[in-house]
């Protein structure tokens, strides 16, 4: 069946709204795969704007990796803007991929990637506007099948009514066996419809499909047990984690927008994991252990990149960058190879200490040193130590000491308020450690004009990390903290003009922290929001507490539970949480003493430098940490 | 504070006529710049830098067509720090631009040739096509005699300067329906040609199709497709235009690889094949 594009039908319609350009597809190295000669297609959706869902990383190594194989198709699609969404529903314009223009409801899988849980209501729009039924439920035979992933479907159950199915990890493999597993089926004449090809995948382990699952709850509102419902489905389904990264040295083709996206720039991950134990970091906790690229695939994958995509920058990601066992070779190999050709290399990484202010001295040679960004995460030693941040703050002094030393003038500081345990003190601490910055700056240099800039982050516990079971903080708690770390700091005569100070209000953390930490009841707040004109709640401008609050109220009226119940709540170990037979290989009673250690203040070294101390997941996962060094050193490149 | 070496020098400047087609013709003119620029570097064209911590390509354009309109004849220069070959760099950096950005023409820039012949001063006027879908060409052709009858048309448009009224009529040295155009069009339509001199404030074909509207009610249902054809110098003689680049070809120089190679393109398209809604599937 012939699947026209419904471009013409759009293209009269685009001089009507904002950045027509976002919606027209026609990215250099994107690709429009014959539609019949495809067996399995993919719409791969990222919930968010084009500027910010084009450049990520997942969607469009997927995107490559599925187009590489025969008869496996796959075209993108992003959420529309508001003023778009009006007029599709005006002209009865479907959700559409801007690579071939064709409907999302015509293909056999709507993968969707969330970053975070404030894309859920975009899930919803997208679905709607593709004439998709929100429920997983009333979907029939002919409906793709709606598969979320993401570091947000570690804990898709908020979700699982709207979604058939969700995967927990790495994409790579497990997008190629799903692939395979529909191909086979649709080869067998698709017996059973929906049902037999969902069973199929949840079966294997690796996919889960929220349906086969019955929760039962607690009088009290928390949950029972969470049970498979049919024969063959496991008890619990596991993540995926690709070994050996030089395999899969992608993307290969990078996608160049024309539209002005977020990050401009050719980004290589040079590893996967991190195992510092950062208690609050979830990234850090689901995608263990580390796994890094070696340094000749990462030079060989920035060569190819940039003459593939024409990028002047290059971010070299991981979640902690320094952290690369070759770190030092491979930042001036590629300075040297790259130098004296205005191509600009930068490393997000923002640890504390003087190797770092090294490494962003080679990545900026012959440039300006405007700023260098440090976190400390934790005002005050004794919160540092509860969320695992071994940095004392003479490391910090030093490191920035060194770094205005080095020619910055500007020194950015990362903190998180409403950790679990904070006090007040902990929060006013970080003014001191700013003032002792600026002192200690001046001192250094001699000179008055340094700045730090201190910015604050709302902290919101997630699944699957030491505080899955910490009460959130309160957001009235939270913006009186920081409000009184304002004062502290515009009070001060001596250091305040040199100290900037970037905040947000507490309260979008207290719905991340709904969405995070909820079970199936909260599809039924995303769900009224949504109705009610809920969408692109990342962004602050169009983001209403009220709104959601409002819908939580109406939406679990009948529950014994309710936003509070979900967000500042402290759980005990024996209460059963929504994501427990979600496994991320962390070993539920090491989460559990990693939290007491936590209450107690006591800290865990990285297992990368100190022996195994059993989280669990290498031995769950059959895993292990694969790290350098290789002892290859970058080579010149011959110069054409 | 580190300071590079001096950049090399500008030693040959290119240039290039692109257009902007089909679906592509929705990018602004910094979407246009960002991607030539990634090309220029994806194609390994030799292009200077300027001097400083944030060194800018060499890269300049002369008037763009606005989001949305589409052109057969942009121009930009590009200050190279090696001589190339011009047919060799329109290929390259043709390969190089995603498909709908399509180099057209490049010639080099005599040596020698000062300010004087600045590429800009040369772009006196553009023609313009101006598809109207749902319209018959007997209402456009008589909406455009009024216009051209009328002594004045003004027009209100909001500018980056604020809301400003201006005059029309004077710039339009040339308006005409298309009837052949018109008639063989996929759809029923009337497509008019009109030649426009740059002015300031400037004016657009849509400032011209407010003042059909104003004048003679003409109203399109959807929205216009507007392609420019061409921009140049205005020939007083024939009232149409002549190719900007021909006094730099008459002059150039051979240079480099096979050199002097350069195709004389045909100033006006062909008339197949270039409609906004047809280049791309
Ligand atoms: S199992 Fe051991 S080696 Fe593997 S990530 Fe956990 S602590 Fe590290």
């Amino acid at each position: 069946m012939p699947v026209e594009s419904l471009f013409p039908r759009l293209e009269p319609l685009l001089p009507r709204v904002q950045k027509p350009i976002q919606y027209v597809g026609g990215e250099l190295n994107s690709e429009v795969k014959d539609w019949d000669a495809a067996r399995v297609r993919w719409a791969l959706m990222y919930p968010d704007a084009y500027e910010v869902g084009l450049p990520n990383q997942g969607v469009q190594i997927l995107y490559e990796i599925l187009n590489e194989r025969d008869g496996v198709l796959a075209e993108r699609t992003y959420s529309v803007w508001p003023d778009m969404e009006a007029i599709m529903r005006e002209h009865g314009i479907p959700q559409f991929t801007v690579d071939g223009h064709r409907p999302v409801a015509a293909f056999d899988v709507l993968g969707v990637s969330f970053s975070t849980e404030l894309g859920y209501t975009n899930l919803l729009t997208a679905l709607d506007l593709a004439g998709i039924p929100l429920d997983a439920a009333d979907r029939a035979d002919g409906h793709p099948i709606v598969l979320a992933g993401g570091h947000a479907a570690f804990n898709p159950e908020p979700i699982a009514d709207f979604v058939d199915a969700a995967v927990l990890g790495d994409g790579e493999e497990i997008a190629l066996a799903i692939t395979e597993l529909i191909r086979e089926w649709k080869d067998e004449g698709e017996p059973g419809g929906r049902d037999e090809v969902l069973l199929r995948l949840a079966r294997t382990g690796g996919v889960y499909v929220p349906k086969f699952y019955d929760v039962e709850y607690l009088p009290d509102g928390r949950i029972q047990r969470v049970a498979p419902n049919r024969n063959g489905v496991p008890w619990r389904v596991a993540k995926h984690t690709v070994m050996d990264l030089d395999q899969w040295p992608y993307p290969k083709k990078p996608l160049v927008p024309l539209a002005e996206t977020v990050h401009e720039r050719f980004s290589v991950e040079i590893f996967r994991g991190c195992t510092r134990g950062c208690r609050f970091c979830q990234a850090g906790m689901i995608t263990r252990p580390v796994r890094e690229r070696s340094i000749t695939t990462i030079g060989d994958m920035v060569e190819n990149g940039l003459k593939a995509s024409g990028f002047e920058e290059v971010g070299l990601l991981s979640l902690s960058s320094a952290d690369h066992s070759e770190i030092a070779d491979v930042a001036k190999g590629l300075a040297d190879r790259y130098e004296g050709t205005n191509t600009s290399l930068s490393l997000p990484s923002t640890r504390v200490d003087a190797f770092n202010v090294t490494l962003a001295g080679e990545f900026s040679r012959g440039g300006r040193r405007s700023g260098l960004t440090f976190a400390p995460e934790g005002g005050s030693e004794r919160m540092r130590r509860v969320i695992n941040k071994m940095v004392s703050e003479d490391d910090l002094i030093r490191t920035v000491t060194t770094a205005y030393e080095n020619g910055w003038r500007q020194v950015k500081l990362y903190f998180m308020c409403g950790l679990p345990t904070e006090e007040d003190a902990d929060v006013l601490a970080i003014a001191d450690m700013a003032r002792r910055v600026i002192q200690a700056g001046r001192e250094a240099t001699g000179r008055r004009d340094i700045r730090c800039t201190v910015s604050i982050g709302g902290f919101v516990p997630k699944p699957h990390t030491p505080f899955q079971w910490a009460a959130q903080c309160d957001h009235e708690t939270v913006d009186r903290r920081l409000r009184a770390l304002k004062d502290a700091l515009r009070g001060d005569r001596e250091y305040g003009r040199a100290i900037g100070l970037r905040y947000h209000d507490g309260k979008p953390s207290v719905i991340e922290g709904l969405l995070s930490r909820g079970d199936r009841r909260v599809g039924r707040v995303i769900r009224a929001v949504w109705e009610d004109g809920g969408r692109f709640d990342g962004w602050s401008e169009h983001f209403s507490f009220e709104r959601w609050l409002t819908a939580a109220e109406k939406a679990l009226a009948d529950e014994p539970v309710d936003v509070d119940w979900y967000t500042v709540r402290e759980r005990d170990e024996v209460e059963v949480l929504p994501w427990d037979h979600l496994d991320a290989g962390l070993d539920r009673e090491w989460l559990w003493q990693d939290w007491r250690d936590a209450v107690e203040e006591t800290e865990v070294e990285d297992c990368r430098w100190t022996p195994c101390y059993d989280c669990g997941v290498c031995p769950t996962m059959g895993t292990e940490i694969q790290i350098g060094p290789t002892g290859r050193k970058l080579l010149p490149l011959n110069v054409v | 504070m580190p300071e590079g070496p001096a950049p090399a020098p500008v030693i040959q400047r290119l240039r290039v006529r692109y257009a902007k087609r089909g679906r592509l013709r929705f990018t602004s003119h910094r979407d246009i710049s960002r991607a030539v620029e990634r090309a220029v570097r994806r194609a390994g064209i030799p292009v200077a830098y300027s001097a400083g911590f944030t060194p800018h390509p060499k890269i300049s354009y002369a008037g763009a067509a606005a989001t949305g309109v589409a052109s057969e004849a942009e121009y930009l220069e590009l200050g190279l720090t090696e001589p190339r070959d011009p047919e060799r760099v329109r290929r390259e950096l043709d390969t190089a631009l995603p498909g709908g950005l399509d180099v057209v023409d490049v010639v080099a820039v005599p040596p020698g040739s000062g300010r004087a012949s600045a590429l800009a001063d040369r772009l006196e006027a553009s023609e313009w096509r101006v598809r109207l879908d749902g319209i018959a060409p007997d209402e456009a052709a008589a909406a455009v005699a009024a216009f051209l009858a009328a002594e004045a048309v003004e027009v209100e448009r909001l500018t980056k300067k604020g809301r400003r009224r201006f005059d029309t009529r004077p710039a339009v040295s040339r308006c005409e329906v298309d009837r052949r155009a018109s008639e063989a069009a996929d759809a029923p339509c009337a497509i008019l040609r009109m030649v426009v001199r740059h002015t300031t404030p400037a004016v657009r074909p849509d400032d011209i199709l407010t003042g059909l509207r104003q004048i003679a009610d003409l109203a399109p249902p959807s929205p216009p497709l507007v392609t420019r054809l061409a921009q140049g110098p205005l020939d007083a003689a024939t009232g149409g235009l002549t190719d900007p680049l021909g006094p730099d070809r008459e002059t150039a120089q051979p240079t480099g690889d096979g050199a002097g190679t350069a195709a004389v393109p045909a100033l006006r398209p062909p008339a197949v094949g270039v409609d906004a809604a047809g280049a791309h599937p």
